[in-house]
Parts: C-alpha cells; structure tokens; sequence
C-alpha cells in the first residue's frame, strides 16, 4: 500500500430521513381530519429515528395505539394502520372492520404499508370481506440511517424468510433501496457480489435502473463501489462471541434502532436509561471499535482527563470562572454522564460474562476455529448444555462446531440434541429441524455422498422438465467447507507471541487475533484485486455466484472510488463493521454498511425458534 | 485505532501489554472501579438540572418520543376500555361467517367480477381509485399507456413488480400459466411469484399444481410458506404429502401442539403424535414429550393439592414459584430432587423415577440433584449423592462431573467452608485444587497441597494469608519446622 490518505468523509445521509418523513406527513395528509394511528411494535422505533410525536399531532393523529392482539379502544371516526405487510397484522384489522360493520358503524380506515404492500395481504382483506372498506397505500421507508456510515432496512425478518423459507418477497425492497441510493450518491461505477440473493438483488436493481430515467448522470458520485454478500457465506463470523465494545453491548443488552436501554445495574439508579450510540456521542465513537481489554483503559483515561477540566476551576477568578461555567461545563457535564453510562456498561458486562465463564467458553470457540481439541469442545458444550445455561449460548456454540467440522458425527449429534431437548423443552425438536435446513447444524451422512444424491436428482430432472432443478441441487451442495476456506484465505493468522489488541494490525483483533472475520476477508481480497481473479478456490468452496461489474464510463480517482457501499444481505454484526472500519482506516477508504438489519449471534438463532401463532 | 492514542496509553498506564482475560476480575474491574469513583466525585459538581439532556419518562423513553406515547394511550386508555367492552358485547355474540374457501382475487388482478361485464380498461380506472397515491421519487413516464390487457407474461410481471395492478385472467391454458409463473421466478420477485401462485391455485387442480411446482423449487418454497403463513394446514399437509416429505408433514402436524393452551388437550394431541411418521429417533423424543407432559400433570396436581393443604413443610417453607407443567425435563427433575427427594422409585414424582424413565445420564442426574439439595443446604445429601460404595464394601468419594463442578455449586450455595473444604481436597488437578483452596480460603487444603508438593517457599508466603494466632498459622509453623520433610527449595 502506498502511502496512507485519510478515509473519505462519508456522505450525508440525513436526506434519507427528510424524505422518509415527508412521505410519511404527504400519506397522513391524503387521510384529512382527526385520526388514530395504530403502529406496528416493529415500526416504532424506527418511526422515533425519523419523527416525533408532534410531526403526527401537527396532521391531525390523535391518538396512538400499538398493533397488537387485542380489541382496540379507539373512539375515532378516521383509523390510520401503519404496519409491515404480514398475513396476521391484516386479519387483525379485519376483525376491526368486521366489528365495526356488525354493530353498524361507519368509519374510515387506510392502511399504509411500509416498505411496500404485499399481493397476499390484499388477498387477506379480499377473504375477510373488507377490501375496498379500506384503503392501502406504501410508505417507502426502505432506508433507516442509524449512524454516519450505517444504513439499515429494519428487516430482521429478511434473514428468516429468505434463508430458512426460501422466500424472495424482500429481494424486491432492496433492488428499490439500492435504486434510491444509487439515484442520491451514485452512480455506483463498480459492483461486486458473492450468494444467490446478491446476484438476484443486483440484478432487479439494474433493471429498475434500466428503465428509469437517468438523472444521474452529471452528478458528482459521491459512493463508486458496492459489494453484496450473502450472509450464508459467512454463518462462523455471525455466530462467534464478539469482543469490540460496541458488539458487546450489543451481545449483552440488545442494541434496537441505534439505541440502547441501559437498565438500572448500570444507571446505578433506580431508572432505565435509552441512550443513542452513535459517532455523536463522543465517549462511545472512540471506544465502540475497541477490543473489550482496551476499553477499561481508555475509559480510566478519560475521567482522568475529565477530572483535570474540572479541577481547573480551583484557581480561576470570578471572571474567569463565568466563561467556565457558560462555555465549558455544558460539555463537561454532558461528557460526564456519558463516561459514567459506559463504565457502568463495562461492569455490568464484566460480571455477567464472568459468571458465564465467557473465558472457557472464548477459548472453546477458539480451538473450533482452527480446528483442535474436537472431544474436548464437545465435551465442553455437552456440560454447558447439561448445566442449563442459556438455551442461545449452547445452541451457537453447537452450531459452531456444525459448521467447522462440515456437521457433527452422528453419534455426537444424537446424544447432543437429546441432552438439548431434555434441558430446553422437547419443542425444541422444530428448532433442529430448521437449523438442519439452513444449514447451520447438520449431521455428517457417511453412507449417501453428494454423487449419489445427485445421480438420483439427475434422473428426476430427465423424468420431468429439465433445466428447473438447479436450485435443489443449490441446497443439496450446501456444504459449509469452513476448514478449507479458511486455509485458502489465511483466516487464523500466525501469531508469534501475543497479538497487540491495542494497537492491531489486521481485522482479526475483532476477535482478539485468533480469526478473521472471512465475510469482511472476502471484501478485502476483491477490492484488492478489484474482481475475484485469483480466488477462484475459495468460490467454488463457497459455492460460487460471484460476479463483477464494471461500469466503464467513470474511471476517477475521487472520492467516491473510495467510498464503498458494503450491503449484507440477511444482517451484519457490529464485529463485521468494526473490522471494516479498521481496513477503511488501513487502506484510506470508507465503508458504507447497508444491512437489512443489524445482526448477531442471538438473533440469527432465535430466528430459527418456532412460536405459537 | 490511532497510534498517538496507544502512545498515550502507554504513558499514564504504564502496565505493558498483557493478555487479557474475562477472569481477571480483581485487576479490571479494580481499574473500572478507580474510574467509576473518579466519575462519581465529580457528581456534586455536576448537579442534576439536566437543562440539555434528553427528558425521559419512569419507563427510559424520551418524553414525546412516539414509543413512549403509545404507552401513555395505552394506560390512560383502560379507563375507556369499561365502557368498549359493553359495546362490543353486543356485537361479539355474531361469530363471523369467514370466507374460507373464497380464494377470489377478483379486485386484486382485476378484470373480473366487480360487475359482470366489465372491461379491462374501464376497471383500471376504477381501481385506480383504489391504488397507491404515494410519491414515488421517480415515476416512470410511461405509466399511463397502461390500460392494454395484451402484456406478454414477462411484462406483466414486470408490472407486478412495479406494484401496478395486472389482471391474470387470461393466462388460462396450463401452458400459459406455466410460463407466467418461471417467468416470476426469473424476474427474482417473492411478491410477485406468491401472486402468481395465489392465482394458480385458485385455478388450478391441486394435483397438477402439485405436480408442476415438484419441479419448481423455488416457486415450490414460495406456495409452502405462503400456506404456513395462511395457515392453511390442510393443503399443507396434502402438498408436502404429495412430495413424499414424510418427516415434515409429521413435524408440521407437531409444531400444532404450541397452539394449544390446555394442558389436557395438548396432552391428548401429543399422544396422537407419536404415531406420526417421524425418524425412529424423533419418535422417542415425541414420546418422551408425551410421558413428561402426563408425569407433569400428575405432579401438578397433587403438589398444588398439598400446598394449598399447609400440611407439608418443604411447601410451606420453600411455596413453589411457577408450576411445573410446560417446563423441560432437566427442570422437572430439579423440581422433584427439591420436592420429592426422598419417595419411593414406585411414585410418579420421585427422581429415581423420573431417571429411569427418561434414561437421564448419571452425570445430569448428580449434576441437577447436587444443585436442589445445595440449594436446600442439604449437605448430607449431597455427600450420599457422591459416595460410592464398591463391592468390598469400602466407600468412596466419586463425582461424574468433576470435583471442581461440585465445588463451584457448593459455593455459589454458600457452602460453610468445612463442607467445601472436603470437595476442593478431591480436585483430582494440583493447580485447580490450590486456585480453588486460595479462592475460598480453605486453608487447610492449601497448606496440605503445598506440604504435599514440598514447596516450601510457597508455603512460607501463605503464611500472612492466614489469620494471625490461628491454628492454620500453627500448622504452618510446624510444618515449617518439622525437619522430616524434604523441602525441593
């Protein structure tokens, strides 16, 4: 690498918002008068990042309910229904309308989906009687701005649908997002994917694109690149404990929309406390990409240097002590309860991971990385589970070292998930069975190799229409083949004596120096090389559909051929992130995460949980 | 990660790098603490007229923001809610009749049905009412030349996508149909293949349907979950039945039982799982699913019956805090070593009962059991639990999960050091027993170890760790001047 420049500052995002908004109070006003606004539980945090209670007062909502399985109070003679198009949410509007209808009132109700509407929804309303009672518009909230350099579709479901369903009603709503992006801050000059759905996605995009009209074109780009990836590319990366404060504070308290509930234990109050984490919050920005160890010291550093501001005022006269307090102690303050949130943060995240045995367990996960000490990790998973610690935490860790070893011997399989049953409930079985079917825990099948099942798929396609059955044999090659991979890319990096978590030299510091993420690896690599040349190893062993596309118009140097638009298609961790915000500093770029939702461990798992309808 | 940062660091803490570890408690947390402390003396400077923080509720949301005003119509609401209720009960004696086997799309692919006659054109007008007054930031000029009903099955597609409304009325020959549904598959749009699907089953045989989607995979995923989502059981089954996917079709009658709330039914339609077309192995789950839910019937019963009665006493001192039913095996068998410890092997409620019944493994047996009786501080129990008595009739001390385990749940019971001492002795691992020993202040485990190890220097520096005038001290002492032993430094 040459010598390094400064990362590009990333674009401004804000717009995103400003035009979530005005639709939203364009679609209220199409609604004239007094009215209730009903709103997904889903929605509303990402509806409290872009408008506030008095934006929905000043076009005449009234009151507000949550969507939720109950008869609803309200006494309006206008309902308003914002909502994500589900089958469930539609008959829940229905049995409103319908009870209306019996006892013979008359009132209007909208519907408006966001991001869009679907055909089955509509369906719904038809059986239930009430279409054309209601009337249904889109809210084209595609894009939630969460930080200066994360975008995210709020679509946990994404990951559910696409990946365990085989459902593609999403592809849709990103091939429209990556339009308006690309509309705002593009033309993107170059793009680069790797996974069936980044290949779909790309490809509706750029027939959108195809038929819009260009008004792109003149403008300044501001992003120049963009690389999709699926994330059943990378299922390891998702499921290791994360180390960087911010994926901690995720791992430990949930981080929703941005925003964090910091509960009592560590207000050190009776209160909860909801606090944005983001680049404007000045303690967190420089603590969020550290590795945990760095954390205390930094933060030991900044209540020392917080202490010297203050203890300034011992010498000042009265003059000089106004301009303090008018200019100076806003900030200090501000400052102030900010450290204290954090390090209340970090001890409350020391004493549950203590209890936890987070260190025999990082350990675990270490060794089923590179590979080692199988029967003692097994051993160490089987306690675990015996024991009755957290349902997630056993079942991630099992799924680890599914994916590491191409899937567990059946006899380990077996005695596993009996012992999982026993201590977590036997309906935990439907839980397996999806696990078995994403891919994400298998049972080696010593008798039937891929070639047999393949002969006999072969001879079903002969039998019937050919040419229809790639994708079952897209499942069926669904072979995880971590342990070559991360061969062929270097993913353990050689370490001779300690790895330097404070001041590293690779992404692999996310996870302490023992792996690199090979998500945000595979990233590096095309860049680098700027197409997939040279990799085609590690293609085929990820199972291919990669592609490149040049656009061979705009070839500049500027900054938007640094920026790049990383969009992860089923969710990104904050370990993810961090790793690429290090290489963006590295190699003076800057990466743009468009993600369908911030992801982790915990919730790629408890998406595979059945529940009660 | 800038490089001055680190530089910095190093400066006012000046500790070299070190590995770091989550068990490090003493040294991190001591850092934390140092700094909390810091933190908090600046508190009274720092007095609470938070004028330029964000106001927030008792609930943490910021006041005015829409979370927390949803919360607020939701509790000034219940005062309202009296008066609802008696509306709506003269409204909720009609049950609904539910269309169920109306599967018409008339107004949703339009063309058809809102009045007899009704050509294409005229109705996309009227159902422009209907349709979508958003802003689009860009929309496409050629919109309006769209009333044509002769689009090719690719352009309607693409007009789907685009979320205009399209008759499918007159895709009606199989083959038609067919190539309306690969081309929604090609053009990557979930919505749009579920339309599609929707209208085909609508009119289409379902065996042909069947038939044609087998090769289909994707459009097949797309028809099996819109099915689940509908809950469309019935056609689920038959289709999945269809394909042979035997397993599943047993799996997704199963998944029923999480709908059910009463125990008894749930009970009943689990005994009619079990001869469901599971893997053998499956099967013994799905019947040990069963077994528990009656065992834990029975227990309930009866343990709700003597607690209510105040006859017994572990009930009367220890009121259980939630029921039993629903709850996993490993928590049932917790609940009757704390309970029932004592019965009989013939009582449903006993654990040696439950262990032979479900075949639990002797080490989750003694792990479980150790944890009810520590919790009752039961410590004769739990040395009964551990000792094994060998055909010479000698005992002995055995734990299949380790000596360490033990300990660790002994402690977190507050085990009196006495009883501790005696399991940290047994660590079978040197260095664990005197880490153990240290950590919980048996003295005599240490002392012995390090006599054991003739480590005399090591014992000579535990020395101030133990009380002064202390009989450990006096051990020490002699141990220190007993000239028998020979010391390796």
């Amino acid at each position: 690498m040459a010598a390094r420049r400064d990362a590009p500052e990333p674009p401004d995002f804000g717009i995103l918002k400003r035009l979530a908004r005005d639709q939203l109070v364009y679609l209220l006003e199409q609604l004239p008068g007094r009215k209730d606004l009903f709103i997904e539980p889903d929605l509303m945090s990402p509806l409290d990042r872009i408008a506030n209670v008095s934006v929905l007062k000043q076009h005449e909502v009234d009151k507000l309910y949550r969507v939720e399985n109950r008869p609803a109070p309200s006494a309006s003679e206008q309902l308003c229904f914002l909502v994500r198009p589900r089958v469930r949410t539609m008959r829940y509007i229905a049995d409103i309308v319908n009870a209306d209808k019996m006892s013979g009132r008359s009132r209007k109700y909208k519907i408006i989906f966001s991001p869009q509407k679907f055909y089955a929804c509509e369906m719904v309303l038809e059986e239930e009687g009430v279409f054309g009672d209601v009337t249904c518009d889109e809210w084209s909230f595609y894009l939630l701005p969460l930080d200066e350099d994360i975008i995210s579709m709020e679509l946990p479901e994404f990951f559910r649908d696409y990946f365990l369903e085989g459902d593609h009603r999403w592809i849709n709503s990103v091939a429209r997002a990556l339009q308006l992006l690309n509309s705002l801050y593009g033309p993107f000059s170059r793009a680069y994917g790797i996974g069936r759905c980044a290949k779909m996605s790309y490809e509706l995009w750029r027939d959108l694109e195809e038929e819009s009209e260009n008004d792109g074109q003149g403008r300044k780009p501001e992003i120049g690149n963009i690389f999709l990836i699926d994330r059943d590319m990378d299922y390891v990366t998702a499921l290791c404990s994360q180390v960087v404060y911010e994926g901690l504070v995720d791992d430990t308290f949930r981080i929703k929309c941005g925003s964090v509930d910091f509960g009592p234990e560590v207000t050190s109050s009776d209160k909860s406390i909801k606090v944005l984490l983001n680049a404007q919050d000045k303690i967190f920005s420089q603590i969020r990409n550290e590795h945990f160890s760095s954390v205390f010291g930094l933060l030991s550093q900044k209540s020392r240097n917080l202490q010297a501001q203050y203890d300034r005022r011992q010498g000042m006269d009265i003059k000089q002590m106004k301009n303090f307090v008018s200019q100076e102690l806003k900030g200090l303050k501000q400052e102030h309860r900010l450290l204290s949130l954090h390090i209340g943060a970090c001890e409350s995240i020391m004493k549950k991971k203590t209890k936890q045995d987070f260190q025999d367990m990082i350990k675990v996960e270490h060794a089923l990385l590179e590979g080692f000490d199988i029967r003692e990790s097994t051993s160490f998973i089987e306690e675990h589970i015996d024991r009755q610690v957290s349902p997630i935490e056993s079942l991630r860790l099992m799924c680890l070292l599914s994916i590491t070893e191409n899937g567990l011997i059946p006899k380990d399989y077996r005695s596993l998930k009996t012992q999982y049953l026993q201590s977590y409930g036997p309906e935990h079985l439907l839980t397996f069975h999806n696990l078995k079917r994403i891919g994400l825990l298998t049972e080696q099948s010593p008798g039937e190799t891929l070639t047999a099942v393949e002969s006999r798929v072969s001879k079903l396609v002969t039998d019937r229409a050919a040419g229809k059955i790639t994708d079952a044999f897209n499942s069926l090659a669904k072979k995880s083949n971590f342990r070559a991979i991360s061969k062929k890319l270097s993913l353990i990096p050689r370490v001779d004596g300690e790895y330097n978590l404070k001041t590293p030299r690779d992404m692999a510091y996310v996870f302490s120096g023992a792996y690199t993420p090979l998500s945000c690896k595979i990233v590096e690599q095309v860049l680098e090389r700027r197409g997939w040349q040279g990799l085609e190893e590690a293609v085929r062993l990820l199972n291919g559909n990669e592609f490149a596309m040049a656009d061979g118009a705009a070839e500049d140097a500027g900054d938007a051929q640094r920026t790049v638009l990383a969009v992860f298609l089923g969710g990104c961790t904050f370990s993810e992130i961090a790793a690429l915000r290090f290489l963006g500093k590295e190699r003076g770029c800057r990466f743009i995460f468009l993600t369908t939702a911030v992801t982790s461990s915990g919730r790629v798992l408890e998406a595979m949980a059945e529940h009660s309808a | 990660m800038s490089r001055a940062r680190a530089d910095e660091e190093e400066y006012w803490h000046s500790s070299k790098f070190r590995a770091f570890t989550f068990d490090d408690e003493d040294d991190e947390l001591s850092q934390l603490k140092e700094s909390k402390r810091a933190v908090n003396s600046l508190r009274d400077i720092v007095d609470d007229d938070d004028d330029d923080l964000e106001k927030v509720s008792w609930s943490g949301e910021p006041v005015g923001s829409i979370s927390w005003s949803i919360k607020e119509t939701a509790s000034s609401s219940s005062s309202l809610e009296g008066r609802d209720i008696s509306l709506q009960k003269g409204s909720s004696s009609y049950a609904l009749p539910k269309q169920v086997s109306s599967y018409s799309l008339s107004s949703l692919f339009k063309g058809r049905n809102r009045l007899p006659s009704l050509s294409s054109l005229s109705d996309a007008f009227s159902d422009m009412g209907v349709k979508n007054y958003a802003p689009e930031l860009r929309r496409p000029k050629a919109e309006y030349k769209d009333y044509s009903n002769d689009w090719s099955p690719r352009d309607t597609v693409r007009r789907m996508q685009r979320g205009k409304v399209c008759s499918l009325e007159r895709f009606r020959s199989l083959q038609d149909k067919l190539v309306l549904l690969d081309e929604a598959v090609a053009g990557h749009d979930g919505n749009v293949i579920t339309a599609v699907l929707i209208f085909l089953k609508r009119t289409l045989r379902r065996e042909i349907l069947f038939r044609e989607l087998e090769v289909r995979q994707v459009a097949l995923c797309h028809l099996i979950h819109f099915l689940k989502e509908m809950g469309e059981q019935k056609l689920l089954l038959d289709l999945l039945r269809f394909l042979d996917r035997t397993e599943e079709v047993a799996l997704s009658q199963y998944r029923e039982h999480l709908n059910i709330q009463d125990v008894e039914k749930k009970r009943e339609f689990l005994k009619g799982c079990i001869g469901l077309p599971f893997s053998a192995e499956d099967t013994s789950h799905i019947q040990d699913h069963y077994t528990l839910l009656e065992r834990q019937i029975i227990i309930e019963t009866n343990d709700r019956h003597l607690e209510m009665g105040g006859q017994s006493e572990i009930f009367r001192k220890y009121p259980r805090k939630a029921s039993i039913l629903n709850m996993p095996l490993v928590t049932t068998l917790f609940y009757s070593c704390f309970y029932h410890y004592t019965e009989a092997e013939g009582t449903f409620s006993s654990p040696t009962n439950l262990k032979k019944t479900f075949k639990i493994p002797d080490k989750q047996y003694v792990l479980t059991a150790l944890a009810a009786r520590a919790k009752l501080r039961a410590w004769e129990d739990v040395d009964a639990l551990l000792t094994t008595k060998n055909w010479l009739g000698y005992t002995k001390k055995k734990a299949p999960i380790g000596f360490h385990r033990v300990v660790e749940i002994l402690q977190r019971n507050n085990a009196p050091v006495q009883v501790l001492q005696e399991y940290v002795r047994l660590v079978e691992d040197v260095e664990t027993r005197l880490n153990l020993a240290t950590k919980y202040k048996c003295h005599d485990v240490v002392i012995d170890t390090y006599r054991d190890l003739k480590d005399r220097i090591q014992l000579m520096a535990y020395k101030c760790k133990v009380e002064r005038g202390s009989a450990e001290e006096e051990k020490i002492n002699s141990l220190l001047n007993n000239t028998q032993i020979r010391w390796k430094n």
